[in-house]
């Protein structure tokens, strides 16, 4: 990733959005960065921990987005300048931190960077992060483009530092996923030197103590932090970030920011209507610029906020239009509250181009009919779904084969709660629909603490929670430290392969090296689980017989908390990616097809796509570009048709 | 050389394939030679979650005025690099129109729904003549097929990639793609990334 440092000032380069919030961060002098990792943000901090030594940085992944934000607010406190990342739902996670944040403020230049994804592309919901800046009361930047995600970010460092506070950065997918122009400015050689100041009196922001608390109404910090934003919104009217592109008295005006600012400039084009519609983008979406907002709402009558997933940005500006009413005229809006647009999932220019061609009354020319109805007959028809599987050799394919296994052989109606990783899959039919509950990060152990004190209430249905082992150190021990101080009674399944493997195998604290690559010391997680008070077992999932009776057997004994860790490195994973233990091969003799009674138990059930049915021959058979060779399948063939041999 | 431009503005095309086939090296790797060009580039990409079996797709949209929107508008694809055939099928039918190119690898990788056999994969043949009632600018070659020759299927993207630049439809030269390679992968794999780039070459003579 040389290009993201090396490039000189002045050069253009394809830049994706995540690239350019790195170069921007470089160019805006940074020194301290952390994060969590999670769809879309991960590179960002990737991208920083392999230039640290580089450029002088220290970069962290953090064990979550709260420990996070508190690492980098240390070194704004000490006069660095520092940015923490994170997926929207992270800053729910930093959130109870960044509201004393935002009131105690900060020194050296402070960006929180929260990633969202409309439309939950790679994500259980599409939660927003934006009314977070409004609820926590600091300034919000969304970027338009993708040399703005390079220029705003830099720049909101200088911002943060002006007013001595915490700025919020909000892309997403479709910013940080994606790719576009960027020219580079210069990276700064400044030496940065940290120092924290506290001498001097309590309320002090250059040189006292950096406390959020409320002394007294008339003392307390509120006033200054509102101050705060509205010194920010007073720097936004004249921000050249904020751009007007159109006719000079629009019939409609667009008021949009983010991605759909490239989704209404292409909307705009599809129907030719770039003498009658304007584009106001905003890239200081809070506060809201006042006299700059007015100046575009007072040049007509109708407007159209364009944005993703709530209305937002929507409810904003209508709160200026109705002040300003007198000054501005009545307006009519259209957007999410109008039923224009959708308040679900994300925005793209086909339902731009439709609600406004709606409004306008000007139909979307060129749409070619019959080839629109050939082409959905064969999407209907013709083209085979994907649905979403785990990888061959997965080792939680095996473990939930197990568990299920486990569950059904108890015949107590017991059931699995889960969470966030590749493991949620386990809802689905590539699990065997194991999970019941899925939720939060960490939320099946607690949420499985809580139904293991149900006993009282006549439950006595065996409970079981699985979580990976980035998700124990983010979020789960507490739940497990709760679930044992309350006597609570659960199984906690701790599908450890060794990383956080779904994002692309970023550090955490069980692994023995850091972001950087330095050495570090690997948490054991049993001997912690031991320290809390649980019994803990260990087994290789990829040993299914194994694993089903160790479950079975602490699911009998029933008392108190059991931890059980299925320890097998994820498929991807570097130690196992291009190495196979096993060359697997199906006996067609032995193979006895749709004839076997098993219901073709490897290709319909398990279902690893390693192993193909052959329908002409009508027996299974093992792709070999596919397999990875985990030898797992020869274990649930019941004819004994699957063979494996060690690897040469 | 100043290359001569594109007939439309922006020029819109997509890369697809499933997960793991090398969609997001190879769009990123052509945008980048065309911004290095002078072009305005935006890539979209979707993967994520879809990387576990899923569609992959890229949407490069390529302009001598702006940033454009990173997913196309729908029927509004000039052109479509498929990776993998029923892929390219599905994203013709999405994003394609009458006048659409399309350059489609013939080999197969199945849904996990086909391979526990639930679902159909069509045959070639039937793709084929899918394809053809939708749009008479495609050809199909065996990208995969070619990269095993040279040592790992991964390769087709290049090929993919080589095969595009005698198309016609793009401007652009093997010295691009030298440039853009030599800046994105080790030093070690240019000569065999070039090798595929001209096996696609050759492919489309």
């Amino acid at each position: 990733m040389s290009y993201v440092i090396d490039g000189q000032a002045g050069s253009s380069h394809l830049l994706m959005g995540n690239e350019a919030i790195v170069r921007g961060a470089l160019e805006g002098g940074i020194s301290v960065a952390t994060g969590y990792p999670g769809t879309p943000s991960s590179e960002i901090i990737e991208l920083l921990a392999g230039v640290a030594k580089e450029r002088n940085l220290y970069v962290e992944w953090s064990v979550n987005e709260k420990v996070g934000l508190e690492v980098a607010a240390a070194a704004s406190f000490a006069g660095l300048r520092s940015m923490c990342v994170m997926k929207q739902n992270g800053v729910n996670v930093a959130s109870d931190f960044l509201l004393h944040l935002a009131s105690s403020g900060t020194r050296g230049g402070m960006v929180l960077v929260s990633c969202d994804d409309p439309g939950a592309l790679s994500s259980v919901n599409e939660g927003e992060s934006r009314l977070f800046a409004k609820m926590v009361e600091i300034p919000l930047l969304e970027p338009g483009d993708f040399q703005e995600v390079k220029d705003l970010t830099k720049w909101a460092f200088e911002l943060s530092e002006e007013i001595r506070n915490i700025v919020m950065i909000r892309s997403v997918t479709r910013m940080s996923h994606a790719s576009g122009n960027v020219e580079y400015g210069s990276l700064p050689d400044g030496k940065a030197h940290a120092n924290f100041d506290f001498h001097g009196p309590l309320l002090d922001q250059e040189k006292g103590p950096v406390i959020s608390m409320l002394v007294s109404a008339a003392e307390s910090q509120h006033g200054p932090q509102q101050e705060k934003l509205r010194k920010a919104a007073g720097i936004f009217e004249t921000c050249p970030f904020n751009t007007y592109k159109g006719p000079e008295r629009p019939e409609l005006l667009i008021v949009t920011s983010s991605a759909c600012n490239l989704y209404s400039r292409e909307a705009i084009k599809a129907l030719n209507l770039d003498k009658k519609v304007g584009i106001l983008k905003l890239a200081t979406t809070w506060s809201l610029p006042r006299n700059m907002v007015k100046g575009h709402l007072a040049l007509t009558d109708k407007i159209m906020i364009v944005e993703e997933v709530l209305p937002t940005l929507e409810e904003n500006i209508k709160v200026l239009a109705a002040e300003m009413a007198s000054e501005i005229g009545i307006k009519t809006f259209y957007g999410k509250r109008s039923g224009h647009l959708p308040s679900i999932g994300e925005m793209n220019p086909d339902l731009v181009i439709g609600a406004l061609s709606s409004i306008i009354g000007q139909k979307r020319p060129s749409i070619p009919v019959a080839f629109a109805e050939r082409a959905r007959r064969i999407i209907d028809e013709v083209v085979p779904k994907r649905a979403m599987t785990f990888c061959p050799g997965c080792p939680h394919r095996a473990s939930y084969w197990s568990i299920h296994n486990a569950i059904e052989m108890d015949n107590r109606k017991g059931f699995v709660c889960g969470d966030i990783g590749c493991y949620t899959l386990g809802m689905l039919p590539c699990g065997f629909s194991t999970l019941k509950t899925v939720h939060s990060m960490g939320s099946g152990s607690g949420i499985a603490g809580g139904f293991g004190k149900l006993k009282q209430f006549g439950m006595d249905q065996p409970v079981v929670a699985v979580c990976g082992d980035s998700t124990f150190f983010h979020a789960a021990m507490p739940a497990l430290a709760n679930a044992v101080h309350q006597k609570s009674s659960f199984t906690l399944v701790i599908l450890d392969n060794s990383g956080t493997a779904m994002t692309g195998f970023q550090a955490h604290p069980g692994i023995a090296a850091n972001a950087m690559g330095e050495e570090m010391p690997a948490l054991d997680i049993a001997a912690i689980c031991r320290a809390m008070g649980a019994r803990v077992e260990k087994v290789d999932p990829f040993d299914l017989e194994g694993t089903r009776r160790a479950l079975n057997e602490i699911m009998e004994y029933g008392e108190g908390v059991t931890v059980l860790m299925m320890q097998q490195a994820c498929a991807l994973s570097p130690q196992r990616k291009g190495r196979k233990n096993y060359d697997m091969e199906i006996d067609e003799e032995l193979c006895l097809g749709e004839k076997c009674g098993c219901n073709r138990i490897c290709t319909r059930i398990f279902g690893c796509p390693g192993i193909v049915w052959n329908k002409e021959k009508g027996v299974s058979t093992i792709d070999e570009l596919i397999c990875v060779g985990c030898g797992v399948c020869a274990d649930i063939c019941p004819q004994g048709a699957i063979k494996r041999r060690e690897a040469e | 050389m100043e290359m001569a431009d594109f007939n439309k503005d922006p020029y819109s095309l997509v890369i697809a394939g499933v997960g793991g086939q090398g969609n997001v090296m190879a769009s990123r790797l052509l945008g980048s030679m065309f911004v290095t060009k002078g072009f305005s580039v935006t890539v979209g990409e979707t993967f994520g979650a879809s990387q576990r079996g899923g569609s992959v797709m890229s949407h490069i949209r390529i302009s001598r005025q702006s940033s454009w929107s990173p997913q196309i508008p729908a029927f509004g694809a000039d052109l479509i690099a498929a990776l993998e055939p029923v892929e390219g099928l599905r994203v013709l039918a999405q994003y394609g129109n009458p006048h659409c190119v399309l350059l489609c690898n013939t080999h197969p990788v199945y849904p996990v729904n086909v391979i526990k056999g639930e679902d159909a994969y069509p045959p070639l043949g039937d793709i084929k003549r899918h394809v053809k009632s939708l749009t008479p600018h495609a050809t199909f070659i065996d990208a995969t097929g070619e990269a095993r020759r040279l040592g790992n299927p991964i390769l087709a993207n290049m090929i993919i990639l080589g095969a595009l630049s005698r198309m016609g439809d793009l401007p652009l030269e093997r010295g691009d793609f030298k440039e853009a390679i030599r800046e994105r992968v080790k030093t070690d794999q240019v000569a065999l990334n070039m090798r595929a780039f001209d096996a696609g070459r050759a492919l489309c003579l």
